[in-house]
C-alpha cells in the first residue's frame, strides 16, 4: 500500500474521460456499448480505492452490485442491439435515428 | 515498496493504452480485446487494492461473462470495420476536444488538488482480509441482504427481458 | 332521551330511501317497498308523539331543546354542526310533515299499485321527508337551507315522476324544470339573506342569530334587507305572487306528491321559515306589511283563477295557492300562531281534497276534466263524504278545522287595523267557497258526463282508511283552536306562545277588541260563505246555462281568468324569452365562442408553434444526447469547484 490514493483516483479520471471520449466519437453501437463499460469500471476502480484505504468493506459491496446491474444492462442491451438490427441492419447510430420529431 | 509502486505504473500504463486502443481501434474485436486486456489490468490494481473476491469477479463476469457475450453479438451481427474515425480536425471536434481536456481537468483538480482531496484519512488499523470472500460474504449476507435479494431479482428480470426482446417474433 | 330519538326520526327516512333506492329494483314486492317506506315515516311520528308529551310534562319556559350531533362546517368564523331544534313550534311541523307525511305514503301503496316506477316513487318520497324533517328541525339556516334545496330537488324528481309522460304543451320534464327554475329564483334571496345575516351577525344558528337581534331598533334597515331576501325564498317554496306560477304545473306529478309536497308540506315551507323568523320580521314592519299585502293579493287572485278551472288537480293546486296567501297574511299581520294552525289544518283539508281527487282520477281512469265527470256520488261514497267534508273545511263552515285558522287570520287582520286586507281575504273566502263547491257539484253531483265505457269504482282500502283518518281531523282538528271568543282555551296558540313571545313583544300591541265584533265578524264570514256554497250548488248541480251566460256576458274578464291573468305569457315574453335570446347572441356567440373558445384556441396554436420550433433539439443522434449529458456535467462540476 505504498502507492497513494490519490494515484488511484486519478488513474480512475484518465479511463473515465477515455471512455467518454468512446461513447462520444465511436458510431458502431457495440463499441459504445464497451465504452460505457469501461466507464463502469473505472468507478469501480475509485469506489475499491476508497474501501482499501478507509478499511469500510461497503465500498466493495457496492462494485459487487455494480457488476450485477453491469451484467444485467448488457444483457437487455445487447438483446436491444439485436432486436434492433432484426429491424434495421445496421450497428451505427447515427443510422439509429429514428426517434425523434 | 518500490516495487510495489512500479507495478501500479505498470498496470497504469497497461489500463490507459488498452482502453485508448478501444476506443480508437476501427475493428470492433480488436477492441473487445483490448477491453479484456484492461479488465485484467484492473484485475491485477484490485490484487494490490486487496480486494482478491473483486479481482477474481472482474475476471469472471466482465472479462468472462460479459465480454463473451459482447464478442458473441459482433460474431453474430457480422459487424465490419467502422468506415473511418474521420480525425479531420474541424471546429467540432476541436470544441469536443477541449470539453474533453476541461472534463480530464476538472476530476483530475477534484481527486487531487481540490481543498480536502488530500485529507481522506487513511485507517490507522486496517483490518487485514478486507476483500476476501469471508469478510464480502459477512458484508453481503448481514448488511446488504435485501440488496442482494433485489439484485438477484434484477438479474432474473435481465434474463425475462433479454429473451423477449431478443426472440424472433411468432406471427 | 326522548329528544336524542328525533335524529333517529329524521334518519329513518334516509335509511329507507338507501333501502328503496339500491334495493328496492330487487325487492320488487310492492307490499315490502311500501311497508318500508311508510315504516321509515311512521316511527318518526311516534318518536314526534313522545316528545310532544313529554314537552307536555315540561315547563312551557324549557321545551327547546338543541340536539347536536357532529360538527359540519368549521371554517373561519362559520361553524356550523348536524344539530336539531326542538321545540313547540318544530314539533308542530314534525308531526304533520311525519303524520300526514303517513297516510299519504300508505295511501301510495294503493294509488301507485302496479307502476314499474313503484320502488323509485317511494325512494323519492323518503329522501323528500329526509330533506323536510331536516328543514323544519334544523338548529341553523345552513342546515335548513340543505332541507330546503333537498325539497326542491324532490319535487323536481317527483313532478318529472312519470317522465315518459306529456304534460299540457310539454312534458312532464318541463313542468319539473319550471318548478325547480323558478324555485332556484327564491332560493337566491334566501342564500342573500343567509349571507346578511352571518355578516352581521357572525353565526348561522337560530338562538345566537335571534338573541342579537333583540338588541336591534325595530325597524333596522339591515332586518328590513334580511328579512326581505328571505321572503323572496319563502314566495318561491311557497308559491306566493309572483313566483306562484310553478305550483299549477306540478300536478304533473302523481297525486300522492300533489298531496303531500304541493299541498301539505313543502309548500309550507316557506311560511315556517318566516314563522321561525318572527322576531326579524317583527324587526321590520315594512316587510310585514310586504308579507301581508302579498299574502292578501296571492290569496285573492289565485281564488279568481280557480272560479274557472276544470282540471280537478288545477283547481286544488290555485286553492293551495290561495290558501298559502293566507297563511302569510297571517304571518304579515303577526298572527303567527293563526298561521302556522292553518298549516297544520290546510294539512289535514289540502291532503285529504288531493287524495280525494286522486280516488276520484283513480275511479274515473285517469281522467282529471271535471266536465267529463258527474254523477260520481254513488260511486265512489266514501270518497264523495271525505271529500264534502274536506270542501267544508275548506270553505271556513263552522265547526270545521277550516273555520277556526281561517276565522283567526280574518280577525287578527281585522283587529290589527288592516281593513283591506280583511275585506280581501273575506272576498277570497267567498271564491274559496264557491270554487269548492263548483268542484264537488261538478264531479259528483248531476247526471253522469263520462263515456260508457267507464266503470267508476271504489279505491282499496289502503286509500280509503287515509281518506277517513285525514277526514276526521279535518272535522276535529279545529279543537286544538277554538278561540277565548267561543269558549275555548286556543290551545295551540297557548302552546306556540313561547316560540313567538320575543316577536309579540316587539310589535305594536292592538287595542282590546269586544267579542262582540268578534262574533259579528264570524258570522258574516260564515255567512258569505254558505251564500258561495249556495250559489255554487244551484248553478252547477245540473246544468242551468248560468255560469256560460255570465262568462258571456263579461268575455274579457272570462278569457283573463281562463288564461291565468296571462301570467306564463307575460314572465315569457319579459324574462324567459330575452334571456332565452341574450344567451345565444351575447353568451353563446359572443362570449362563448368569440372570447372563451378563441383564447383556448389561441393558447393552443401558441404551443404547437413553440413546440415545432423547440423539437427540432430532438435530433434522435445518441450521441448527440450524450454530449449534452457530459457538457452539463462539465458546467456543474465547474461551477461546484469554483464556489
Amino acid at each position: 500500500m505504498s502507492v497513494p490514493l490519490p494515484y488511484y483516483l486519478a488513474l480512475s479520471a484518465v479511463l473515465f474521460t477515455i471512455g467518454v471520449v468512446g461513447v462520444l466519437v465511436r458510431r458502431n453501437v457495440i463499441v459504445v456499448f464497451m465504452a460505457i463499460e469501461l466507464m463502469l469500471n473505472s468507478v469501480n476502480l475509485t469506489l475499491v480505492a476508497f474501501s482499501s484505504f478507509l478499511g469500510d468493506v461497503t465500498g466493495q459491496a457496492l462494485v459487487f452490485f455494480v457488476m450485477a446491474v453491469a451484467a444485467a444492462e448488457a444483457a437487455v442491451g445487447l438483446a436491444i442491439v439485436i432486436a434492433v438490427y432484426r429491424n434495421k441492419p445496421t450497428v451505427h447510430l447515427d443510422d439509429i435515428n429514428i426517434l425523434k420529431w | 515498496m518500490i516495487a510495489e509502486q512500479l507495478l501500479f505504473a505498470f498496470l497504469a500504463a497497461c489500463a490507459v493504452t488498452t482502453a485508448v486502443l478501444m476506443v480508437f481501434q476501427r475493428n470492433p474485436v480488436t477492441s473487445a480485446i483490448s477491453l479484456i486486456g484492461n479488465f485484467f489490468c484492473l484485475a491485477a490494481l484490485y490484487l494490490l487494492l486487496e480486494a482478491q473476491l473483486l479481482a477474481v469477479l472482474e475476471i469472471a463476469v466482465y472479462a468472462g461473462a460479459i465480454m463473451v457475450l459482447v464478442v458473441f453479438v459482433i460474431m453474430l451481427l457480422n459487424v465490419g470495420d467502422e468506415v473511418s474515425l474521420s480525425f479531420r480536425p474541424n471546429l467540432r471536434m476541436i470544441a469536443g476536444g477541449v470539453l474533453m481536456v476541461a472534463f480530464l481537468l476538472e476530476l483530475l483538480y477534484l481527486f487531487t488538488m481540490a481543498p480536502g482531496a488530500g485529507s481522506i484519512v487513511v485507517a490507522a488499523m486496517r483490518p487485514s482480509g478486507l476483500g476476501t470472500v469471508e469478510s464480502m460474504g459477512h458484508a453481503l449476507y448481514s448488511g446488504f441482504l435485501f440488496p442482494l435479494q433485489i439484485t438477484g431479482l434484477l438479474l432474473l428480470i435481465a434474463v425475462v427481458g433479454a429473451v423477449i426482446l431478443a426472440k424472433r417474433r411468432l406471427s | 332521551m326522548t329528544y336524542e330519538l328525533v335524529p333517529l326520526a329524521v334518519l329513518l327516512p334516509f335509511i329507507g330511501f338507501l333501502i328503496n333506492g339500491l334495493l328496492g329494483r330487487l325487492i320488487k314486492r310492492e307490499a315490502v317497498i311500501g311497508a318500508i317506506g311508510s315504516a321509515a315515516v311512521g316511527i318518526g311520528f311516534l318518536i314526534g308523539l313522545n316528545v310532544l308529551f313529554s314537552m307536555l310534562a315540561a315547563d312551557p319556559e324549557h321545551r327547546t331543546h338543541v340536539v347536536e350531533l357532529f360538527p359540519w362546517i368549521s371554517a373561519g368564523g362559520l361553524q356550523t354542526s348536524i344539530a336539531y331544534q326542538i321545540d313547540p313550534l318544530s314539533v308542530v311541523m314534525l308531526l304533520i310533515v311525519t303524520g300526514v307525511g303517513f297516510l299519504i305514503h300508505v295511501y301510495a301503496i294503493g294509488y301507485m299499485h302496479g307502476d314499474p316506477g313503484f320502488w323509485r316513487f317511494f325512494t323519492y318520497l323518503n329522501l323528500f321527508i329526509f330533506a323536510m324533517l331536516n328543514l323544519i328541525l334544523a338548529d341553523n339556516f345552513l342546515l335548513m337551507f340543505l332541507g330546503w334545496e333537498g325539497v326542491g330537488l324532490c319535487s323536481y324528481l317527483l313532478i318529472g315522476f312519470w317522465y315518459d309522460r306529456n304534460f299540457e304543451k310539454g312534458t312532464t320534464g318541463d313542468a319539473a324544470k319550471k318548478a325547480f327554475i323558478v324555485n332556484r329564483i327564491g332560493d337566491f334571496g334566501f342564500l342573500i339573506g343567509m349571507f346578511l345575516i352571518f355578516t352581521t351577525f357572525g353565526t348561522l344558528r337560530f338562538a345566537p342569530v335571534f338573541a342579537q337581534a333583540e338588541a336591534f331598533p325595530v325597524g333596522a334597515p339591515i332586518m328590513l334587507a334580511i328579512t326581505l331576501a328571505l321572503f323572496v325564498g319563502a314566495t318561491g317554496k311557497s308559491a306566493q305572487i309572483p313566483l306562484f306560477v310553478w305550483l299549477p304545473d306540478a300536478m304533473a306529478g302523481p297525486t300522492p306528491v300533489s298531496a303531500l309536497i304541493h299541498a301539505a308540506t313543502m309548500v309550507t315551507a316557506g311560511v315556517y321559515m318566516v314563522a321561525r323568523c318572527s322576531l326579524l320580521y317583527a324587526l321590520a314592519p315594512a316587510t310585514m306589511t310586504v308579507v301581508a299585502v302579498i299574502g292578501a293579493s296571492t290569496a285573492l287572485f289565485a281564488a279568481t283563477i280557480g272560479l274557472v278551472q276544470n282540471d280537478i288537480k288545477k283547481v286544488l293546486a290555485y286553492s293551495t295557492v290561495s290558501q298559502l296567501g293566507y297563511m302569510f297574511l297571517a304571518m304579515g299581520v303577526g298572527a303567527f300562531t293563526a298561521g302556522i294552525f292553518h298549516v297544520m289544518t290546510h294539512a289535514f283539508f289540502k291532503a285529504l281534497l288531493f287524495l280525494g281527487a286522486g280516488s276520484v282520477i283513480h275511479a274515473m281512469h285517469e281522467e282529471q276534466d271535471i266536465q267529463k265527470m258527474g254523477g260520481l256520488k254513488s260511486h265512489v261514497p266514501i270518497t264523495y263524504r271525505t271529500f264534502l267534508l274536506a270542501s267544508l273545511a275548506i270553505a271556513g263552515i263552522f265547526p270545521f278545522s277550516g273555520f277556526f285558522s281561517k276565522d283567526e287570520i280574518l280577525w287578527k287582520a281585522f283587529a290589527g287595523g288592516h281593513i283591506v286586507l280583511w275585506a280581501m281575504g273575506l272576498f277570497g273566502a267567498i271564491l274559496t267557497a264557491f270554487y269548492m263547491f263548483r268542484l264537488v257539484s261538478l264531479t259528483f253531483d248531476g247526471e253522469p258526463r263520462w263515456a260508457h265505457g267507464k266503470h267508476p269504482h271504489e279505491a282499496p282500502a289502503t286509500m280509503t282508511v287515509p281518506l277517513m283518518v285525514l277526514a276526521f281531523l279535518s272535522v276535529f282538528g279545529g279543537v286544538l283552536g277554538i278561540p277565548a271568543a267561543l269558549g275555548g282555551g286556543n290551545a295551540i296558540e297557548q302552546w306556540l306562545e313561547p316560540v313567538f313571545r320575543p316577536a309579540l313583544d316587539k310589535l305594536p300591541h292592538e287595542g282590546h277588541a269586544s267579542h262582540v265584533l268578534e262574533y259579528t265578524l264570524m258570522i258574516v264570514s260564515v255567512g258569505v260563505a254558505l251564500g258561495g256554497i249556495l250559489v255554487a250548488r244551484r248553478w252547477y248541480r245540473s246544468t242551468t246555462g248560468v255560469p256560460e251566460g255570465i262568462a258571456a256576458r263579461f268575455p274579457v274578464i272570462h278569457r283573463v281568468l281562463v288564461n291565468k291573468y296571462f301570467v306564463d305569457e307575460a314572465y315569457d315574453a319579459v324574462v324567459v324569452n330575452p334571456i332565452q335570446k341574450g344567451s345565444e347572441r351575447i353568451l353563446w356567440k359572443g362570449i362563448d365562442v368569440g372570447v372563451i373558445d378563441w383564447l383556448v384556441n389561441a393558447s393552443a396554436r401558441f404551443v404547437a408553434y413553440l413546440s415545432r420550433t423547440v423539437r427540432v433539439v430532438q435530433t434522435g443522434v445518441a450521441q448527440g444526447y450524450a454530449l449534452a449529458f457530459v457538457l452539463g456535467v462539465v458546467a456543474i462540476l465547474g461551477w461546484l469547484l469554483v464556489h
